[in-house]
């Protein structure tokens, strides 16, 4: 035990930090700031909207969540389109998910040809504007290959997306210990055994946060698809608009939605993680 | 009397390390049920060579031959041989997401393909075999290093091995704790088990070594049997070594 090490375990209490930074750092501060501001925004639009004369017609916005009608109750525009966005980027991950890990293997695998793929591949997606991708496959290999708006909407998501999720399972592979391999080898497992079983179980730790990230920002992204209509949330919102012109309303309501359920997903595993951290 | 059968066969061997050259010419043969204990300097090859005994590394030239099986890099039976070369490594090396129990099942469920129930009797029979039954259902880093340390015999073990490595398998240890480990390998060296360790525990080697090896730079300088190595070493190099280890 060096001298250092026995000081600080021993540890006299931390310095104080200055006034301002535990006054705006403290919890109750922090939400009274924030309100404040989210207020300050609401406001600046609220007072902007007017200045333009926009008529306010919020009454008429929970008829896209929900309708009681004489046949009984049915959901609204809105959540229909929330659940076929949830289907949508469900669908896309799981595929991006499986081409990243491919990439990320070829990567791995020691094999000068399988990286060349794999780097030319990512280079080729990181350097392609979403949008263009987009086009690409509905325009150009959906007649090619005969696939619909649908199929070319998950196939760029995913395509998109395989680009980042490969570099955080690679981060997560590669952050596993040489003697793992050397272990899993040396009782007689193949390759393939030694990721399912010793590696990949262990990356998972690491590789939850990120991919946490990269499932809200495929949420996110999913709305491009409604440029070429696909079904989803924001092209719903934008078919609303077009019949009621309240383009304020739907797209505040749309933008909270979105928030809604990504930050679910944030706390969701949050949690998730905190009981991995425990079990371990 | 006939020689039991030669399980490791070196002969001439090279290994290269991009242009450095960590293993010279190295002529070793080790028979079944021999305890062959090697030492030498640091850096001077010894995890080199037993890590090319089970295809962890492998060696550039020359012959290697383990029971039978002809050992060089691309070798399709080379996952059959890992299966009868059992490997201790200095920092344990267990599967720290497994309970001890699992990552001695893990091994002859998924490589030997035998039934669970039957994986679990052998996995507690070797647990009883390195004296920690108790700790079945714990998570590796709930035990101490000693503790670790036989877990991952008994790891090896289970795989009904026919020749276990050992690279410096107490050198991560604190010292109360290296006797519980080599008292394991001691009774394994009566199981007539053949056993390749590298160590610089002489009390150890005293006790079960049937041949000593010393190695430096590369090369092994003097090999005999115990009584020899230990009272007149042909080499003046591996005099003042073991000097130096034996005067602590
Ligand atoms: N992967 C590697 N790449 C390059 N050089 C290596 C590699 N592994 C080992 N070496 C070199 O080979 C030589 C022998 O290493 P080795 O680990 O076999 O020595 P050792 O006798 O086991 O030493 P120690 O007692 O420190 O464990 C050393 O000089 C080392 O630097
Ligand atoms: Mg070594």
């Amino acid at each position: 035990m060096s001298d250092l090490g026995i000081s600080r375990s021993r540890g006299q209490a931390l310095p104080k930090l200055p006034f301002h930074k535990r006054f705006f750092g403290s919890v109750p501060v922090s939400v009274a700031i924030y309100a404040i501001i989210v207020g300050l925004i609401a406001y600046g639009a609220y007072t902007g909207a007017q200045g333009m004369g926009y008529n306010w017609q919020w009454y008429r916005v929970p008829q896209f969540l929900y309708r009681n009608t004489e046949v009984g109750f049915e959901w609204g525009e809105i959540p229909i389109g929330l659940v076929a966005t949830i289907k949508l980027s469900v669908t896309a991950f799981l595929l991006a998910t499986a081409i990243g890990l491919l990439v990320a293997l070829l990567r791995l695998s020691g094999l000068v040809i399988g990286a060349a793929v794999a780097v030319g591949y990512l280079e080729l997606i990181r350097n392609i504007p979403l949008l263009v991708l987009l086009y690409l496959f509905y325009y150009v290999l959906g007649p090619i290959f005969g696939f619909d708006r649908y199929f070319a909407s998950i196939l760029t998501l995913a395509v998109f997306h395989s680009a980042l999720i490969s570099e955080i399972l690679r981060a997560g592979i590669n952050a596993i210990p040489a003697g793992q391999w050397e272990a899993a080898k040396s009782i007689g497992m193949s390759p393939y055994q030694t990721y399912l079983y010793i590696i990949l179980p262990q990356s998972v730790r690491f590789m939850l946060p990120p991919m946490t990230g990269e499932v809200v920002h495929l949420i996110k992204s999913s709305a491009i698809v409604s440029v070429i209509a696909v079904a989803e949330l924001t092209t719903f919102g934008r078919n609303i608009i077009s019949d009621t012109y309240m383009s304020f309303e739907i797209w505040f309501t749309i933008a909270l939605v979105y928030l809604v359920v990504t930050l679910i997903l944030s706390i969701g595993v949050s949690h998730l993680e905190k009981k991995y951290a425990v079990d371990q | 009397m006939t020689r039991p059968a030669p399980m490791i066969e070196v002969s001439n061997l090279d290994k290269f390390y991009g242009t450095f050259q960590a293993l010279k010419n190295i002529d070793l043969t080790v028979h079944q049920g021999e305890k062959v204990v090697i030492c030498g300097p640091s850096g001077s090859g010894k995890s080199t060579l037993i890590r090319c005994f089970n295809g962890l590394e492998w060696h550039n030239s020359g012959r290697l031959v383990i029971d039978g099986i002809e050992v060089y890099e691309g070798a399709k039976d080379i996952r059959e041989l890992r299966q009868e070369v059992g490997m201790v490594f200095q920092q344990f090396n267990l599967f720290p997401h497994l309970t001890v129990l699992e990552n001695l099942m893990i091994g002859p469920m998924k490589v030997r393909k035998i039934p669970k129930a039957q994986a679990e009797e052998t996995a507690r029979n070797y647990l009883d075999r390195v004296h920690i039954p108790e700790q079945a259902d714990k998570y590796p880093a709930q035990l101490s290093g000693g503790q670790q340390q036989r877990v991952a015999i008994a790891r090896s073990l289970c795989m009904e091995t026919r020749i276990m490595l050992f690279d410096e398998p107490t050198s991560a240890l604190d010292p109360e704790m290296i006797n519980e480990v080599l008292d394991v390998m001691v009774e394994l060296a009566e199981t007539g088990m053949t056993m390749v360790v590298v160590t610089h525990e002489m009390g150890f080697a005293r006790k079960v070594a049937d041949t000593m090896v010393f190695m430096e730079a590369g090369q092994i300088v003097e090999i005999s049997p115990p009584e020899q190595f230990f009272t007149q070493p042909s080499s003046e190099r591996c005099r003042l070594f073991l000097d130096q280890i034996l005067a602590h």
